[in-house]
């Protein structure tokens, strides 16, 4: 095939693909909206005691709810997931067609950076899906990516084409995919935190008499998600540390002859390993775990969004790309 | 022997008292110490790092645009003054930002030192005892058998394998694994300090500089060749510049001819010949933008290029005042670039011109304009001043700019005189004063030749604090231990388990380790 028709092929794949997980995030949404009826007070209230003294997560023990509005969100969230996984891979192709259009690695500009990001979200969800019992973050994370790429084909769209002589490096491999991957693992770790926040929110109302919709009842208990918001934030730690500190610095040096100047998007990336630095320090103090390690994430979380979008768009310096 | 975890967290106890008690200089120096070394105070300082970092990004450098800082100057008349005030303007050599970090670092040392030897105290601890109440740990399992005398020894065998260190009770077993974190997190912290050191060495002993050398000429590793040059503190001169020499010998550039791109460069190769010292043997070399030069420490980088058309000017006297190239700065993405051609010594009138080269000319409706960046159609269009010779001053003067407070604009026509050259033409100037003849045009190149030293040392020191990070976030401290006891006549043996870290997810571990210790026949059994 010629580059053309690679260009032709991505740029049907990637709005097909946002369709997909516009329809995911439906049905993720028709799961919450049916548990929002149904509420068994006294059962609840156990059930919360229960999943916080031992390590099973609530969900898993709520038979109390009247049986088929759980059997028909089940279907939802699973017919979620699996339009979840088609988005992934119609997103996946539109990504790598993308790609061999341009004849290099696609995230050369802030529409392929998007494209690819979003794909980094997709592919942590995904591997975490199973291992974490992760389907309850479907309706975030199918959001956060549908609004992405929604975003970069109507807003941000640019032409496959080569690259600016600075940007011909595999440090732009190493450098670029570290980052994507790691703002992928930031991104479902602040997911997971808001809704820890909710759920938290939520049991101690139930603790102090209140209840609690079947939608919430069926996320893990409070304790088990910052378990999770935790293990997806030390996964990208490292990885980001390496990616902003290790990997960039050394392309700095090759490309403009220093390894750190202070240019905006620097300033971003140190800010946002400062935050996450202060999270995990957050978490091993004591009277900081939960609710704050959680705002601490989520702020985390816009600082890095801040330093892809905001930077690129507000503030000048040597990072701004090639067609914006 | 007591336990690591416990007293490292009693050094960073939050319940410390806030207020300083009453014991004279000594107390309260121990007490700030103590504040200072806390985990609450790394935080607060993390966040303050953070935060402080953030206007350095939205107000504009010094040492990154000057110019912009003093446009801000001039269009902010009162929050300028505060702000420099404030060293906004430099917020990352700023004395506040530097206090940040300092303090942070050496509450690091305060905090990370004594945990050393705690560490080495830990390491060599055994595991401990079994608490009373087992049943009340997260990782809980219990079964009974009957006879059960090797029960232990399964699970010590059991607990090896597992890689637990094992310590055998009376009656229990107790085992331990995962002292390897607390390695990772004391050598993780370490190198964070030895990759600081690496970075304030460079910013101390190296320097950096850049120059415009147009495609020909050469180049001398001297501070006074650099247009602008940049030392570390403690940089000392000359001596520590590396002899070496070099001459740019062709200049190659390719731009994107089509497409919505049209106009962005495609690649940039600049061919230098270059000796290591004076009475080295030449050799040569391709320099392009991802691909710097190495000599002896300094790296020579391409960081930009322009055109410098090559002019003569003849004075009133049919002198030539002026020969030579003179380097023009690109304004635009097309390279329209500006410069000026003086002739100080032309005579009875000097004379100086200003304007730009144009490598792509077209006639826009605000005149001549470029509209590609390689040199398709080049040609200059300036305008050209006169004045009465002027003793010299010694004073430098910038090659850039034309000092126009005692020049005359020409005038024709009684309207300001302006001419336009392609390359081999020539213009005589208004009133018999002479000409000039725009014989061309050659390309310079802008290089960076810098040394950082330190490098290796804060490149090692990050990639150990990454080493040590995973082996801090990816190794699971946890206890577990077995314990028998009889009752009625039957063995009932608990299996329990504690993590240590912040993971969560022993019951499993529990669950499998209870499994291989009882008995493959069927046995009564029972759970919580
Ligand atoms: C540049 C500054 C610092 C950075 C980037 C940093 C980063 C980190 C990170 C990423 C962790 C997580 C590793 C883990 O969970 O074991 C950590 C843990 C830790 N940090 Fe720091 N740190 C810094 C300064 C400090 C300071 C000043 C102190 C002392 C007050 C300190 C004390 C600790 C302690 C005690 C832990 C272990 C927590 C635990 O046991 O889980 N750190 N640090």
């Amino acid at each position: 095939m010629s580059p053309e028709t690679y260009a032709q092929v991505s740029n049907l794949l990637i709005p097909t693909a946002t369709v997909i997980y516009v329809l995911a995030l439906i049905s993720h949404a028709m799961e919450w909206a049916l548990g929002r009826a149904s509420v068994a007070k006294a059962e609840v209230k156990e059930e919360v005691l229960v999943g916080s003294a031992g390590e099973q997560p609530a969900a898993e023990a709520d038979e109390p709810v009247a049986p088929a509005a759980s059997e028909r969100m089940d279907a939802a969230s699973r017919i979620g997931l699996l339009l979840t996984w088609l988005g992934f891979v119609l997103h996946l192709g539109g990504v790598v067609t993308r790609g061999l259009a341009a004849g290099r690695v696609p995230w050369g500009n802030m529409y392929e950076f998007s494209i690819t990001a979003s794909l980094a979200v997709a592919i942590v969800y995904l591997i975490f899906v199973s291992k974490y019992k992760l389907q309850w973050l479907g309706l975030g994370v199918t959001f956060v990516i549908a609004a992405v790429l929604g975003l970069a084909s109507l807003a941000l769209y640019t032409p496959a084409g080569p690259l600016v002589p600075a940007l011909h490096s595999y440090w732009l491999v190493i450098h670029v995919s570290s980052a994507a991957i790691s703002g992928g693992a930031f991104t479902v770790g602040g997911l997971v935190s808001v809704l820890y926040l909710v759920k938290a929110r939520a049991e101690r109302k139930v603790l102090a008499g209140g209840t609690m919709s079947a939608s919430l009842r069926r996320l893990p208990s409070a304790e088990a998600m910052d378990g999770t918001a935790y293990k997806v934030l030390a996964f990208a730690f490292p990885l980001w540390t390496f990616g902003v500190l290790v990997a960039g610095p050394i392309w700095a040096e090759h490309a403009w002859g220093r390894y750190w100047g202070w240019d905006p998007k620097e300033v971003w990336s140190l800010v946002t390993w400062v935050v996450y630095a202060a999270y995990l320090h957050a978490r091993a103090t004591a009277g900081w775990r939960g609710r704050r390690a959680a705002t601490i994430a989520i702020v985390g979380w816009f600082v890095f969004i801040f330093n892809f979008v905001g930077v690129n768009l507000l503030v000048s310096g040597l990072h701004s790309y090639a067609g914006v | 022997m007591s336990d690591v975890k416990d007293r490292i967290a009693a050094s960073s106890k939050p319940e410390e008292p806030s207020t300083p008690p009453a014991m004279g200089l000594v107390g309260w120096l121990r007490w700030t110490w103590r504040q200072l070394t806390s985990m609450k105070t790394a935080l607060v300082l993390l966040f303050l790092l953070a935060l402080g970092a953030v206007p350095g990004s939205l107000v504009p450098q010094t040492p990154i645009d000057p110019i912009k800082v003093s446009d801000f100057l001039t269009a902010h008349k009162t929050l300028g003054p505060i702000y420099d005030k404030l060293g906004l303007f430099d917020v990352y050599k700023s004395a506040w930002f530097s206090a940040i970090y300092l303090l942070l670092f050496i509450s690091l040392i305060g905090c990370v030192v004594p945990r050393l030897s705690v560490y080495a105290k830990g390491l060599r601890a055994r595991p401990p005892k079994p608490p009373r109440n087992l049943n009340r740990l997260p990782g809980y399992e219990r079964f009974e058998v009957d006879g059960g005398d090797d029960v232990l020894a399964a699970a010590t065998r059991e607990l090896r394998k597992r890689r637990f260190r094992v310590q055998t009770y009376d009656g229990a077993v107790g085992a331990e694994r995962g002292y390897l974190r607390e390695a990772g997190n004391l050598l993780f912290h370490f190198s964070l300090i030895l990759a600081l050191v690496g970075v304030a060495w460079g910013s101390l002993f190296g320097y950096r500089g850049t120059v415009l050398v147009v495609v020909g000429n050469g180049f001398s590793n001297t501070v006074a060749q650099y247009d602008d040059f940049t030392p570390g503190r403690a940089f000392s001169g000359d001596d520590d510049l590396p002899p070496f020499s070099l001459t740019v010998k062709n200049f190659e550039v390719k731009f994107q001819e089509d497409g919505p791109q049209k106009g962005a460069a495609r690649e940039f190769k600049a061919q230098l010949a270059y000796q290591e010292t004076p009475d080295a043997p030449e050799k040569s070399y391709d320099l392009l933008v991802n691909h710097p030069l190495k000599l002896d420490g300094s790296s020579v980088y391409l960081l930009g290029h322009g055109y410098a058309p090559r002019v003569t000017v003849k004075d009133g006297q049919g002198n030539v005042a002026f020969s030579g190239p003179a380097p023009f700065l690109p304004q635009d993405s097309n390279f329209s670039s500006f410069g000026v051609v003086k002739a100080p010594d032309a005579r009875p009138m000097t004379l100086g011109f200003e304007g730009f080269f144009l490598p792509t000319a077209v006639i826009g409706p605000d005149g001549p304009v470029s509209v590609f960046p390689d040199d398709l159609n080049p040609q200059l269009v300036m305008t050209g001043y006169y004045g009465r010779p002027q003793p010299e001053t010694g004073k430098p003067e910038s090659v850039y700019q034309l000092d126009k407070s005692k020049l005359t604009q020409f005038q024709q026509n009684g309207d300001k005189w302006r001419f336009q050259l392609a390359p081999g033409q020539t213009v005589a100037l208004p009133d018999k004063a002479g000409s000039i003849t725009f014989n061309g045009y050659s390309r310079w190149v802008k290089l960076q030749v810098s040394h950082t030293p330190g490098t290796d040392l804060a490149l090692a020191g990050i990639l150990l604090a990454i080493l040590g990070l995973m082996g801090s976030l990816f190794i699971h401290p946890r206890r577990t231990w077995v314990r028998v006891r009889d009752e009625d006549g039957r063995t009932v043996v608990e299996v329990a388990g504690l993590d240590r870290g912040p993971e969560r997810g022993l019951g499993d571990e529990i669950q499998a380790i209870t499994k291989s210790l009882k008995p493959a026949g069927p046995s009564k059994q029972e759970q919580p």
